[in-house]
C-alpha cells in the first residue's frame, strides 16, 4: 500500500499534526491518528478546516440566533455553511427577548462547549474581541469607495473562501481514490480548476442573493450587502474565476472535467439559487451540486465516468442531507421571513426523514464501495461505527425532532464526511495490485507532465 | 455624509428592511447614461425598502398575533410574574412559519422576477459606464501623450 503511496509529497506533517493536536477539541481520538504519517495533508488540512468550522460555529451560535450555511454550489457542496464574523452583541440582545428560554439555554451549554473546545484558537478569539468595536463601527456611514488592501479579504468573503477549500477538498478525495497512478501536475491543475469554478458560482450567487442575504442573519455581513464592492466588480469577479477555471480544467486536465465543472457552476447559480425560493426540490439539486466536485476529481485523475465516480458522488450526495437538513432546522424563522422554501419549514416531517433516509444510504453505500473494487472490505467495516453513530443521531433527530438533535446531528456530519473519506483513502485498492491483474484504467491528462510509474 | 466627498455612501441597515441605504453622488457632468444608471439604482433601492419594510412588518405583527392567540388557547398571560414576554417554543412557532411561508409564496415569486431584472439592469448598465469612462481616459491619455 506504501508503494502506490509513494508519490504523495510528503508534506511537513510533524508540524501540522502539532497544529492539530492544538486545536483538537474534545471530539479528537489521538489513537486514531496514528495512521497519520501515510496520510496526504489535504486530510489535515479538511479536518482542521472543519475543526475550526465547528468551533465557529458554536461561537456564532452563542452569539446569533438561527443562522446557517449552505455551501457554494457545490454546495455542494453543499448548500452548507458560511460562517460569518460574529455579529453585534447588541443587535442580539434585542434579538434575544422573543424566544428567550429555549435559547438562552442553548447558549449556556453553547458556551460551555466553547469553552472546553477553544484552545488557542486565534479565530475565535478575533471574532470574540471586536464584537464591541464592530457594533458602532457598523452604524456609522461608509463611503462606497474600493480600497485596494481590502480587496483580498473582500474578495474572499465574496466567494466564500473556506467553502471553496472545502469543495476542493472534497475534489481531490474524488482524485485520490481514482484506481491510476497519482500525477501530481494533474492534481494541481484539477484542484485549481476545481477552486476557480467554486469562487465563480459563489460570487454570482451572493451577486443574485442581495436583498435576501441582508435579511438573514447569517449572511447580511457579506461584502455585496454591505457596499464594499459594486455588483459589477462582483460578476467581472466571476468571470476572472470561472472562464480561467474551466478553460484549465477543460484544456489542462480533460474535457469531461471541463464540462462537469461548467455543468455544476450552471447548476448551482442558475437552478439551485433561483429554486430556493421557489421550491423544496431546491435540497436535492444543492445535493447534485455536492456531489459533483468529488466526480471531477475522478474524472480529472481517470478521464473518464466510472461506477466508482459515481460512488463517491452518491456518498456525497447523501451526506448533504443529514448535513442541511440539521443545518436548517434551526433557521426556520430567518428561511420563513426571507422567503425560502425549505423543508425545515414546509414539510418538516419530510425533513427528517430525508435525512433519516440518506444517513442510512451511507451505510449502504459504503458496503458498496469494496464491490466495485474501490476499496478492500475493511472499508464497510471500519466505517460502520461512524456510520451507524450518524445514522443514530439522524434517528433521534427524526424522532425527537428539536434544536438539540439537530445541532447533534449538523456537528456529526462535520467531521464524519472527513473521516469516512480518510477511512476510505487509506483502505483503497492499491493500484499495483490492479496493475498485476492488467486492468489500469486509462490515463486522462495528455497535455500535462506526467509522473509516469515504470 | 460629507459635501466634498465624490463617492456612494451607504448607511447602516434599516430598521424596518435590513437593508442599507444609498446616498448616491451627483457628478456636476454627469452623462444621461449615468443618470439612468443613478436613477436605476434609486428606483430599485425605493422598491426594495417598500418591499421588505412592509413585510417585515406584517411578519412581525402576524408574530405577535400569533403569539398572543396561542397563549391565550393555553390559558397564559402575554408577560407571566416576573414580567418576562411569554414565548412559544419552537416546535409551536413552526406552524406560524409555515403558514406565513405559504401565504407569501405568490408574493415572492413577484419580488424575485422583479429583483432580477432590476439587478440586471441596473449591473449592465455600470457595465456601459465602465466602459465609457475607461474609454474616455484612453483618448485623453492619448491626448497627452500626443501633446
Amino acid at each position: 500500500m506504501s508503494a502506490a503511496r509513494r508519490c504523495r509529497p510528503p508534506r511537513a506533517l510533524a508540524g501540522l499534526f502539532v497544529w492539530r493536536l492544538r486545536n483538537t477539541g474534545v471530539r479528537q481520538i489521538p489513537n486514531r491518528f496514528v495512521h497519520l504519517y501515510h496520510i496526504a495533508s489535504n486530510r489535515l488540512i479538511t479536518f482542521q478546516y472543519f475543526n475550526f468550522l465547528k468551533r465557529m460555529y458554536v461561537t456564532q451560535y452563542n452569539k446569533d440566533l438561527s443562522q446557517r450555511a449552505k455551501p457554494k454550489s457545490d454546495s455542494i457542496v453543499s448548500p452548507f455553511y458560511e460562517l460569518q464574523p460574529l455579529d453585534r452583541e447588541k443587535k442580539v440582545v434585542h434579538k434575544i427577548s422573543p424566544v428567550s428560554p429555549v435559547h438562552q439555554s442553548w447558549s449556556e451549554t453553547s458556551s460551555r462547549n466553547e469553552l472546553r473546545e477553544m484552545k488557542s484558537a486565534a479565530e475565535t478569539e478575533d471574532s470574540v474581541i471586536p464584537v464591541g468595536a464592530e457594533s458602532k463601527e457598523d452604524r456609522q456611514w461608509k463611503e462606497m469607495k474600493l480600497r485596494l488592501d481590502d480587496l483580498p479579504g473582500i474578495l474572499a468573503r465574496l466567494s466564500k473562501i473556506k467553502l471553496t477549500a472545502l469543495v476542493v477538498s472534497t475534489a481531490s478525495a474524488g482524485f485520490a481514490m481514482a484506481p491510476v497512478p497519482f500525477e501530481f501536475t494533474c492534481f494541481l491543475l484539477a484542484s485549481l480548476g476545481t477552486g476557480l469554478a467554486s469562487c465563480a458560482a459563489n460570487s454570482i450567487n451572493q451577486f443574485f442573493e442581495v436583498p435576501f442575504d441582508s435579511n438573514m442573519n447569517r449572511t447580511k455581513n457579506r461584502p455585496l450587502v454591505r457596499g464594499q464592492i459594486s455588483p459589477l466588480l462582483a460578476v467581472c469577479f466571476a468571470a476572472s474565476c470561472g472562464v480561467p477555471g474551466i478553460a484549465l480544467l477543460t484544456l489542462g486536465v480533460n474535457p469531461l472535467t471541463g464540462a462537469l465543472g461548467a455543468f455544476n457552476i450552471f447548476l448551482y447559480t442558475c437552478c439551485y439559487t433561483p429554486l430556493k425560493r421557489m421550491s423544496i426540490a431546491n435540497t436535492w439539486v444543492g445535493a447534485v451540486v455536492g456531489a459533483i466536485p468529488p466526480i471531477m476529481g475522478w474524472t480529472a485523475a481517470t478521464g473518464s465516468l466510472d461506477a466508482g465516480a459515481l460512488l463517491l458522488g452518491g456518498i456525497l450526495y447523501s451526506w448533504q442531507f443529514p448535513h442541511f437538513n440539521a443545518l436548517s432546522w434551526g433557521l426556520r424563522e430567518d428561511y420563513s421571513r426571507g422567503g425560502y422554501c425549505m423543508m425545515s419549514v414546509t414539510h418538516p416531517e419530510l425533513c427528517r426523514r430525508v435525512a433519516l433516509r440518506h444517513c442510512l444510504a451511507l451505510i449502504g453505500l459504503s458496503t458498496v464501495a469494496p464491490v466495485l473494487d474501490i476499496t478492500t472490505w475493511t472499508f464497510p467495516v471500519i466505517s460502520l461505527p461512524i456510520n451507524l453513530y450518524i445514522s443514530y443521531l439522524g434517528f433521534r433527530f427524526y424522532r425527537d425532532a428539536d434544536r438539540s438533535s439537530s445541532r447533534k446531528l449538523f456537528f456529526c456530519s462535520l467531521w464524519h464526511l472527513p473521516m469516512l473519506l480518510l477511512v476510505m483513502f487509506t483502505c483503497k485498492k492499491s493500484v499495483l495490485e490492479k496493475e498485476d491483474k492488467g486492468d489500469l484504467p486509462g490515463r486522462s491528462c495528455e497535455r500535462a507532465m506526467e509522473i509516469r510509474l515504470p | 455624509p460629507p459635501a466634498h466627498s465624490h463617492s456612494d455612501w451607504i448607511g447602516p441597515p434599516d430598521k424596518h428592511s435590513n437593508l442599507r441605504p444609498v446616498i448616491f453622488y451627483v457628478p456636476p457632468e454627469e452623462s444621461a447614461l449615468e443618470r439612468r444608471l443613478r436613477e436605476a439604482r434609486q428606483e430599485a433601492q425605493a422598491s426594495n425598502q417598500r418591499f421588505w419594510a412592509r413585510h417585515n412588518r406584517a411578519f412581525r405583527q402576524e408574530k405577535e398575533e400569533f403569539i398572543y392567540s396561542r397563549l391565550k388557547a393555553k390559558g397564559l398571560e402575554m408577560r407571566d410574574e416576573s414580567g418576562q414576554k411569554a414565548t412559544l417554543n419552537a416546535e409551536e412557532m413552526a406552524e406560524f412559519y409555515k403558514d406565513f411561508l405559504s401565504k407569501n409564496l405568490k408574493k415572492h415569486l413577484q419580488y424575485n422576477r422583479d429583483w432580477y431584472k432590476r439587478n440586471f439592469r441596473i449591473t449592465f448598465l455600470m457595465g456601459q459606464v465602465a466602459l465609457v469612462r475607461a474609454l474616455r481616459w484612453l483618448r485623453r491619455r492619448k491626448k497627452n501623450v500626443e501633446q
